[in-house]
């Protein structure tokens, strides 16, 4: 990788304060994405990924959630740092995102037609008024932008009129309204069913493809970002354990866990699906002391129970957080999850 | 057209339920001990007058057919005559219920502006002092009773401090203006008389306050939870991230549907406040049908009562349809799910 | 899921016997649990006192009380209309008499009232409550659940006063007046509940094995209820006293010599603004009562809402 990194998170910690305690979601996390590129981030429901994003977008709940260290970059600026103003600039323009579910994305109360004016309104660059009809004629046309049929009636719709295909796509286009820099798609097409979901995918790709813009595609399955992306981010339990191109993270994985997600993974080859990774993530309110991974790993060591992993080169462009590489080393482990056929 | 659909079906119910109620009442005024025929004429008139008045009554027919006589005078608007005033009931009532009417008005005003105010300052500042405050105002507001407000408010504000009247509508001092509305500020206003308007919000102030306690509080804290729990919506982080300005996520997106609950109890509130009236009418002199109805009760004036009871069903039925109407305005999903239904 | 399988493959090696030693205990574990959640709860714990010391008080009245022949038909001119002071706290009425002690003494007819009207209100409401949402889109339904609009659509307290005024004006009758009135939302708590239960897989697994009606709608079905209809029942509480205040404010409750708080509101109202403590102490007892009882609801609607989650 080479240049100057579009986005740049550096050892982010968020924690959420509930009745209680805290609870420290995330846990020194570290992404980069340079213009163009398409990134994976990888992970277990629960491990951090849509909270990262909504921490880049400045979107988090609060003051229940809480940003307690670390940087986010954009272009060289920090996020964080930024007043609303500043903020008004990157939104929408700079990084924009398509949320997990588009029928909790959308707000029910008030039209499709509403609610893309609100979002075309602000897409312009600063100083610029756009009339009612500029914004109901660009609406329309990121409508179409979409494959949307009868985007003139759609505008008058409120979403529970919509599929959650249309949904789905009316979500995309508002995330690309403003031609943003960066995209982040967050689980896209998940609570679809499986053809409409491909469909929303290859939608997707044609049109980041199109406008050549950088992409971050939040997944819990390694099936999608395998053929969409150049790199892979690997997080668990709020920290990331591993991150690499992903024909390399494809070809060799070190990190126990990502082994086993690997695992995980049907392949047409045969050889079958293992039962998964026996366990469950760690509560947040009281993590794991030192490695989070550490009460679910086969290969578990003392260390790991004391101390927490570093994300550190175990080959060229490829970092993982484990004690089973000391640096410079780089003895690939094979974990042995155990793999039963069929499943 | 969908619309329509759901208003028709909205007051074909209420229609219903008003005949429902006139029934409810009918028994009411008949499980009174004794012959509503004798209490009629009183107590020193001759049996033959007595028997007349059993015919007039219809009281010597089956139950229902007397229920039949009594409803179909009632919609012609006779309501019988008040043994109390010796007038016929409607007239009285025609008389007593602007002022009812206009502290009503006021009071829900300020239950729902007060309301949706102070719990979107509340859910806009969560777990911050002001939120605390409002949430104990909110809550005392709520356990208080409106009469102990009434009379708090008469004692704090009329005796020792001395800054509002503690009866009437007017001050003695002041005529009435010509009755055009038969509501003292907007007909004040209408005879170009601002000193009498001035005059009758002062005397607004107190009793449609501690009315609107109850109702303000109770919307509060419902704006507060629902606001601050559509804050965590996906819609909200969505539209936040997408450029448009905090300010029109908050008064435009957010507020929108956190209005919806809030609005949807309002309708019982206002049924609490009509109920509460009949205090603080009481405590204020306020000349409205609640004065005039617990006096009914309290005479066993039986006419009266249920004329009384049959209004403020009448009224609230009608607070009902505006809210409803008002909900389906702001919510597509029950406009769009009444027409689904069918 | 993993947790699910092992323990019904842990059930099925015990016996029944063991099996109902078992839920005995983690029934009592719970409780155990949910009452360390309550009472880390301070405002919960705020309302458990005062209920607490307002049945005391209310029960052990004629011991507590500083004057208890004050709670009838007394009367003491000598000290007619004294300010509070140590001998009389909370001072005395137009004639004489110990509002401390009267205001004890009304605490009875409040709470009397709260029980007997949730006494009767609870089994009938939840009753067809639970016959209509078992019956749900059947003409018991529509006929219970029409009768229920009728009588929410009137103001509670308009139908009260005047049930209560065409009867005799006294406590039992003010009693029925509210109880007329409060049944309603129950039935309609209980069926919001139940119509959404009735398809569930273990009510239809029990039509199957033919278990009776009766069986489905208390042993099956009624059980999960309870905590909702105990949070309601709380808080109800209170505002059934409000309600029994506001009758009597009106005159339409508890009959003088007798003190009720709504009464004693109502005539020191007459004296404002120079006995104002004939007003102020009665209105606070009843403010903290009601505040005692919701503080309570809250904190079991907490509790029982966290249990859920």
């Amino acid at each position: 990788m080479s240049g100057h990194p579009l986005l740049e998170i550096k050892d982010l910690y968020v924690q959420f304060n509930v009745y209680g305690g805290a609870l420290k979601v995330l846990d020194g996390v570290n992404i980069e994405v340079h213009p163009g590129e398409k990134v994976g981030l990888v992970g277990e429901t629960g491990a951090g990924k849509t909270t990262t994003m909504k921490a880049v977008l400045h979107v988090l709940p609060e003051p229940a959630a809480q940003i307690t260290g670390g940087e986010i970059l954009f272009d060289g600026q920090d996020i964080l740092k930024m007043v609303p103003s500043q903020l008004k600039q990157i939104r929408g323009k700079g990084i924009a995102m398509i949320f997990q579910d588009p029928t909790l994305a959308l707000n029910p109360v008030f039209t499709v037609g509403e609610q893309m004016s609100a979002v075309v309104q602000y897409s312009m660059e600063a100083g610029r008024n756009l009339t009612k009809r500029e914004v109901r004629e660009r609406s329309i046309t990121t409508l179409k932008e979409v494959s949307l049929a009868d985007p003139e009636r759609l505008l008058g719709n409120y979403p529970i009129q919509l599929s959650g295909g249309m949904r789905q796509r009316i979500c995309i286009a508002m995330a690309l309204a403003a031609r943003p820099k960066l995209l982040i798609a967050d689980e896209p097409g998940t609570s679809l069913d499986v053809t409409i979901q491909d469909q929303v995918l290859r939608l997707l790709d044609e049109l980041v493809e199109k406008r050549n813009t950088a992409i971050i595609l939040i997944t819990h399955s390694l099936g999608v970002v395998r053929e969409r992306t150049d790199r892979v981010y690997v997080m668990y339990a709020g920290n990331i354990v591993e991150n690499a191109p992903t024909t390399q993270l494809y070809s060799r994985s070190f990190h126990p866990y990502t082994q086993g997600l690997m695992a995980a993974v049907p392949k047409l080859t045969g050889g079958g699906v293992s039962d998964g990774i026996p366990g469950r993530m760690p509560a947040y309110l009281n993590p794991p002391q030192g490695c989070r991974f550490s009460p679910r790993c086969p290969r578990v060591m003392e260390i790991c129970r004391g101390e927490k992993p570093m994300l550190r080169e175990a080959s060229p462009g490829h970092q993982v957080a484990c004690f089973l590489y000391p640096r410079g080393n780089e003895l690939e482990i094979n974990t042995k999850w155990n793999v039963s056929s069929g499943g | 057209m969908r619309f329509l659909y759901f208003f028709v079906r909205r007051f074909l119910h209420s229609i219903f339920v008003l005949l429902g109620l006139s029934v409810v009442i009918y028994v009411i005024s008949r499980i009174v001990p004794g012959d509503p025929a004798r209490m009629a004429v009183g107590y020193q008139a001759p049996q033959w007058v007595v028997n007349n008045m059993r015919e007039y009554m219809h009281l010597n027919d089956t139950i229902p057919v007397q229920f039949f006589y009594w409803l179909r005078s009632a919609l012609s608007g006779d309501l019988g005559i008040s043994l109390l005033t010796r007038r016929p009931v409607i007239d009285d009532i025609r008389q007593v219920f602007p002022a009812t009417l206009e502290l009503a008005l006021y009071a829900g005003l300020i239950m729902a502006i007060g309301g949706i105010m102070l719990g979107t300052l509340s859910a806009h500042h969560k777990d911050k002092w002001v939120d605390n405050v409002v949430r104990v105002f909110a809550y005392m507001g709520i356990v208080t009773p409106a009469f102990v407000f009434g009379i708090v408010f008469t004692l704090v504000f009329g005796f020792w401090l001395n800054w509002l009247p503690t009866i009437g509508r007017i001050s003695p001092d002041l005529t009435s203006p010509p009755v055009v509305t038969g509501l003292m500020t907007v007909d004040s206003l209408l005879a170009g008389k601002p000193l009498i308007f001035i005059d009758a919000v002062k005397h607004l102030l107190m009793p449609s306050i501690a009315l609107a306690m109850a109702g303000l509080s109770q919307g509060a804290r419902i704006t507060r939870a629902t606001m601050s729990d559509n804050l965590g919506k996906d819609y909200i982080a969505a539209e936040r991230a997408l450029g448009i300005p905090e300010r029109q996520v908050l008064w435009k997106f957010l507020l929108k549907p956190s209005l919806i609950p809030t609005v949807s109890i309002l309708g019982l509130d206002i049924a609490a406040a009509i109920g509460n009236a009949f205090l603080l009418e009481l405590i204020f002199s306020w000349p409205g049908v609640s004065r005039y109805g617990v006096r009914a009760m309290l005479a066993k004036d039986l006419n009266a009562i249920s004329a009384v009871v049959l209004i403020l069903g009448l009224a609230f039925v009608v607070v009902n349809i505006c809210v409803d109407l008002v909900v389906g305005i702001l919510d597509p999903r029950i406009r769009l799910s009444a027409q689904r239904n069918e | 899921m993993n947790k699910v399988a092992t323990n019904k493959q842990n059930t099925l090696a015990i016996s029944p016997e063991e099996i109902r030693k078992l839920a005995i205990s983690s029934r009592i574990d719970m409780v155990r649990r949910g009452w360390y959640k309550f009472s880390r709860n301070t405002l919960s714990m705020v309302g458990l006192g005062t209920v607490l010391l307002i049945v005391f008080l209310a029960v052990f009245a004629p011991w507590v009380a500083p004057y208890p022949a004050h709670a009838g038909p007394f009367t003491d001119f000598a000290h007619a209309g004294e300010a509070p002071s140590s001998a009389h706290l909370f001072g005395t009425d137009m004639i004489g008499r110990d509002i401390l002690s009267r205001v004890i003494f009304a605490l009875r007819p409040a709470l009397i009232m709260g029980v007997v009207v949730l006494g009767l209100v609870v089994p009938l409401g939840v009753f067809l409550g639970l016959v209509a949402g078992y019956a749900h889109g059947t003409w018991p339904d529509t006929v219970i659940m029409r009768i229920t609009d009728i009588f929410i659509a009137v103001p509670a307290l308009v139908l009260a006063l005047a049930i209560a005024s065409v009867l005799e004006p006294n406590l039992t009758n003010s009693m029925i007046a509210v109880s007329v009135m409060w049944w309603p939302w129950y039935t309609r708590l209980v069926y919001s509940l139940s119509s959404s239960l009735r398809n569930e897989d273990f009510v239809r697994s029990a039509e199957l094995m033919g278990a009776s009606n009766f069986h489905i709608l208390f042993r099956e079905i009624l059980p999960n209820f309870w905590g909702p209809i105990f949070t309601k029942m709380s808080i109800d509480m209170g505002f059934v006293i409000l309600l029994g205040a506001s009758l009597s404010f009106v005159g339409l409750g508890e009959q003088p010599p007798k003190p009720g708080l709504g009464t004693m509101v109502a005539e020191g109202a007459d004296h404002l603004p120079d006995q104002w403590w004939m007003v102020v102490f009665p209105a606070l007892a009843i403010v903290i009562v009601v505040l005692g009882f919701n503080l309570l609801g809250d904190g079991l609607h907490d509790l029982l809402s966290e249990e859920k989650g």
